[in-house]
């Protein structure tokens, strides 16, 4: 194989997203909204997914993220977590366990699956299936205890937001319950369907100081039996993260019909060649495609970050690409969540509005589904 | 505190990584780079040796050198992670 050029990074992370198919309507999903398009059903073939995971692996991908849409809903799941792992991949199943039959995840076990990740979206079986817009709350619990009977490592992933963030401590608690060893309690970040739902989604200040000041106390309480992560809304922020580590740093991510993207929302920035798995090896499409080098390094950096009076483009890499796109209509801009930013002030009006004494009727929730919108 | 049986916990396990040619700790979201040293320590849990055992195996390896309280500070800051765990806990 040709020399690897000098200074190109390795990627760490795989997601595969293996479909868009889900029972699950959860009005923050991360997925594009236009989930239901042709273009997206039209799935890649197992094999094509196989062929990708090994390419992976020689790329320097440690990490593979099993995801969708619900992973468990393509029927070759097994046979491509047992190709994760004869090339060496750390697998981890990003599933909401609809469906999650004993069977099934035995034979993943067999197959050296890693890891379970199980999603949950309140510790009120009510109020979850009501956020879910399914009725799935027991059958996530029953699969919890399955997961863990099987003696997989089991995640709790929560994405919080206005309508559950003030039950983190229950969400806690059900965690430990649950035998989790991590529990990831993700804010809402505004892209995909988020953005569709953000007046509904977006919590309070105070609400969210009483989520940090929850998780603070129960990390001393816990100690290392449960790792709590904790990840604050860009919104609230001052300064921005850099965004999946960085563009096409650490990460590559694949859609169910191939389109190879550096995260979730980059199919969303116009006029950028996006390339497929089943034209070009991945190896090609992460070093020399429009896409991956379009925001790689910090050239392409305008004002205020190329002159940036903290000296973080390396840090932060200009922050997320996708925000600086939805907030000011230019993929290229400074991230508005940056202090810096001549755009700032959008941030801040949402903030604003979010403070605002809460309306007796909460927001309606629009529904992820495939129908297009 | 020391561990008496260490082990790696549930879902963690030693990686080489061709790519980067160094050793990894893998686990749930995350990966932790190796030295020698290190590798040849977790190389040697297993659930079965005690503390001592492995202190002695490498004891052994490298002259009769006293090594048992960096092997047991090594495993600790690795255990205060969650990724060592005591096998007869």
């Amino acid at each position: 194989m040709a020399e690897w050029p000098e200074g190109a990074p390795h990627p760490l992370l795989l997601i595969a997203e293996l479909t868009y198919r889900c029972p699950l309507h959860c009005p923050y999903c991360s997925n594009p909204t236009d989930i239901g398009a042709s273009k997206y059903t039209d799935e890649l073939p197992a094999e094509d997914w196989q062929r990708v995971f090994r390419e992976a692996a020689d790329l320097g991908v440690l990490q593979l993220a099993l995801t969708g849409g619900e992973p468990m809903a393509r029927k070759e799941i097994v046979d491509l977590t047992r190709t994760a792992t004869e090339a060496g991949l750390y697998s981890t199943l990003v599933t909401s366990a609809l469906p999650f039959p004993k069977r099934r995840v035995e034979a993943l076990h067999e197959a050296g699956l890693d890891h379970v990740q199980i999603s949950f979206q309140h510790a009120d079986p009510g109020l979850a299936d009501e956020i879910g817009g399914t009725i799935a709350f027991d059958r996530k619990v029953k699969a919890a205890a399955l997961a863990r009977e099987l003696d997989f490592p089991l995640t709790v992933n929560c994405v919080l937001h206005r309508r559950n963030i003030d039950a983190v401590d229950s969400i806690i608690d059900m965690a430990v319950e649950l035998g989790a060893r991590r529990l990831e309690l993700a804010n809402t970040q505004y892209h995909g369907w988020a953005t569709v739902n953000r007046d509904a989604l977006m919590p309070t200040r105070a609400q969210l100081e009483r989520g940090e000041e929850a998780v603070k106390a129960a990390r001393e309480r816990l100690g290392a039996s449960l790792e709590i992560l904790w990840v604050l809304p860009d919104y609230y922020e001052e300064l921005p993260k850099p965004c999946m580590g960085g563009w096409a740093q650490d990460a590559a991510l694949v859609q169910p019909n191939g389109d190879v993207l550096p995260c979730q929302a980059a199919a969303s920035i116009p006029d950028i060649a996006i390339d497929n798995v089943r034209d070009k090896s991945l190896r090609e499409i992460w070093l020399e495609s429009e896409m991956f080098n379009a925001f790689r390094g910090t050239d392409w950096m305008q004002e205020p970050c190329r002159s940036c009076p903290l000296g973080r483009q390396h840090d932060d890499h200009g922050g997320c690409r996708c925000q600086a796109l939805a907030l000011t209509g230019d993929a290229a801009a400074t991230d508005p969540v940056c202090q810096f930013s001549p755009h700032h002030d959008t941030i801040v009006a949402a903030r604003r509005e979010a403070d605002d004494p809460e309306p007796a009727e909460p927001a309606p929730f629009v529904y992820r589904d495939l129908i297009p919108q | 505190m020391a561990f008496t049986r260490p082990k790696l916990a549930t879902g963690v396990r030693l990686h080489r990584d061709k790519v980067r040619e160094q050793d990894v700790l893998l686990f749930p979201e995350g990966a932790l780079v190796l030295n020698e040293t290190a590798l040849e320590v977790l190389d040697l849990v297993d659930g079965e040796r005690t503390l001592d055992d492995i202190a002695a195996v490498l004891s052994e390896r490298y002259e009769g050198a006293n090594v048992k309280d960096d092997v047991a500070e090594l495993l600790d800051g690795i255990g205060e992670r969650g990724l060592v765990v005591e096998a007869d806990g």
